[in-house]
């Protein structure tokens, strides 16, 4: 593993609310590496929107510490803080751009808040405008341009200070599958070119399949689990990993008494007609109730959900099969729905 | 009612006297208000620069001063304008209780339009390492500019209907000549052309305002 450049330990935030003390966060460990896309998935309300908070102390944790390439950002005067953060980027599910600046003014703002001469800061924007792909739309205001535009320039504008690190929080949430796909990979594309730290924080499994190296997983103020996005999908620990994963399709099977399955494809046996072959072998019927192909990280995974038969012997032989083959499985009962 | 040549000059020298008196005392009254409205937002307990005391007492005060009376507020603030000024009738003197009467109200004026801001605007500009200095001149003020434009043709428009009043303690403007003339002396005629000027005048102002607001306004495709 490469040197994080951040670690958050022990972190903790309470709201202090009329109704009391209300804990968002507790106990958060995290290390994140130089130059990775780490994903940090919750249900809406588990925290995750606080938790990109802390990372750059728009919220400051009421435990713990972040620290960001060694330093103590708790530690920090308030001068070293905004120093800090612009060595941090971050975009946000609304954009947030200047309405009354034009798309250049926009991409200018952070080098104006560090005295960047304006010809040079200028010029720098124009670059910027170029990678996302809007140098045309330099003139133009927030109000003339669609979601997608206003997110790229929401990425040049926090890339205007050459930040370290990104921090994306629900960046695509508020945009269309298609629109999604290309903010996706242009995050990605700036990740690779520049070397830039990602830290996407999505309610989505798919953002996090999409461009993820590592992901946590935070389920009620707490990390649920921590791992390679590949070993995650094809082993969910928890039980809200589970139900990430399995998403829609958990909820497709919930009829028939009989024993359902998981079956995971790594990316090794995808030449091989698994299904086919076993139905062959086993001389039995199963019932796919679900399938999926998803490309994390560049290999084919796939999930199905299979029905096993009724027959007792029948579906034993047919688990027995899977299990010469090596082909991982896992039982799904209720609770995963 | 006749509009001899002496009935037009008293009209001319009356609006003119308006016109000294509003500018006057709008300039200062933003002077005051326009901090005080920023301070007001800034150290409330969501704002930039959270300073609950002081944000209570400020509120406070100003509400305590919106609510006197601004006819009474002339008489109490008047010895003060004898000091500063030397003298305490003619529109210059009335500058003063004009300034003190909206100073506040600009400020809860100011107030209001830069509560319109969208935090997530605030926020990215925090993440991006503003400094609170920072946030007011390149974030509130700039992004707030078309509603402080509206706020500000409210405001010029209440000190106008204040100055009217002024006419009553010896103050000049359109609002004296309606006062004496019309009041004292019984001469509607020339009273109605006063209040038809007062009419006009805030039109002019407030149309002015919307048309400013508006052209400045990029939220508009």
């Amino acid at each position: 593993m490469e040197q994080p450049i951040i670690q958050i330990s022990h972190l903790g935030k309470e709201f202090q609310t009329t109704e009391g003390k209300v804990r968002a966060l507790g106990d958060i460990n995290l290390d994140i590496c130089q130059g990775e896309i780490f994903g940090i998935i919750g249900l809406s309300g588990a925290g995750k929107s606080t938790l990109v908070r802390c990372i750059n102390f728009l919220e400051v944790p009421t435990e713990g510490d972040v620290l960001f390439e060694g330093r103590s950002l708790g530690k920090m005067t308030p001068p070293e803080l905004r120093k800090t953060r612009q060595s941090m980027g971050m975009i946000f599910q609304q954009f947030n751009l200047l309405a009354q600046r034009t798309v250049l003014r926009n991409v200018c703002f952070p080098l104006e808040l560090v005295g960047e001469p304006k010809a040079r800061a200028k010029k720098r924007a124009m670059e910027l405008l170029k990678t996302v792909g809007l140098e045309d739309k330099a003139g133009a205001y927030p109000a003339q341009l669609s979601g997608g535009q206003k997110q790229r320039v929401a990425i040049a504008r926090a890339l205007a200070t050459n930040p370290k690190v990104i921090l994306c929080d629900e960046a695509t949430s508020a945009l269309d599958p298609n629109t999604t796909k290309s903010i996706l990979g242009l995050l990605k594309e700036i990740n690779k070119n520049m070397g830039v730290t990602v830290i996407v924080i999505t309610h989505e499994m798919a953002v996090i399949e999409a461009i993820c190296d590592r992901v946590a997983i935070i389920d009620q103020s707490h990390i649920a689990e921590v791992g390679k996005v590949a070993d995650i999908f094809s082993e969910p620990k928890s039980k809200i990993g589970r139900q990430l994963i399995l998403g829609d399709a958990a909820r497709q099977v919930t009829f028939g008494n009989s024993r359902q399955i998981r079956i995971i494809f790594d990316g090794r046996e995808s030449t091989e007609p698994v299904i086919s072959n076993m139905v062959l072998a086993c001389k039995t019927a199963v019932n796919i109730m679900y399938a999926q192909t998803r490309d994390v990280g560049g290999t084919a995974m796939g999930q199905m959900i299979v029905q096993l038969p009724d027959d007792e012997a029948e579906a034993l032989r047919a688990l027995h099969y899977l299990e010469t083959v090596k082909i991982p499985y896992e039982e799904v009962t209720g609770d995963d729905i | 009612m006749t509009f001899d040549p002496a009935t037009i000059q008293m009209l001319k020298t009356g609006i003119w006297e308006t016109f000294y008196m509003v500018f006057l005392s709008s300039l200062f009254a933003y002077v005051i208000g326009l901090p005080l409205g920023i301070v007001l937002v800034a150290t409330d307990t969501d704002g930039i620069h959270p300073m609950p005391a002081l944000q209570k007492v400020l509120g406070t005060v100003i509400n305590l001063l919106r609510s006197v009376p601004f006819l009474i507020l002339l008489f109490i603030v008047l010895p003060l304008s004898k000091i500063v000024i030397g003298t305490r009738i003619g529109s210059p003197a009335m500058v003063i209780p004009l300034t003190i009467a909206a100073g506040p109200y600009v400020a809860r004026v100011v107030e209001s339009s830069l509560r319109e801001i969208d935090g997530g605007v605030i926020e990215a500009a925090k993440s991006m390492g503003a400094s609170d200095w920072q946030i007011i001149w390149k974030v509130l003020l700039p992004e707030c500019k078309p509603s402080l434009l509206v706020g500000g043709a409210l405001a010029v428009t209440t000190i106008l209907s204040y100055s009217a009043m002024a006419g009553f303690v010896g103050g000049g403007g359109v609002g004296a000549i309606a006062i004496n003339y019309g009041y004292y002396r019984y001469e509607a005629g020339l009273m109605w052309v006063s209040v038809v000027l007062l009419v006009v005048m805030v039109q002019i102002i407030q149309e002015a305002g919307m048309r400013m607001s508006r052209k400045g306004d990029k939220r508009i495709r």
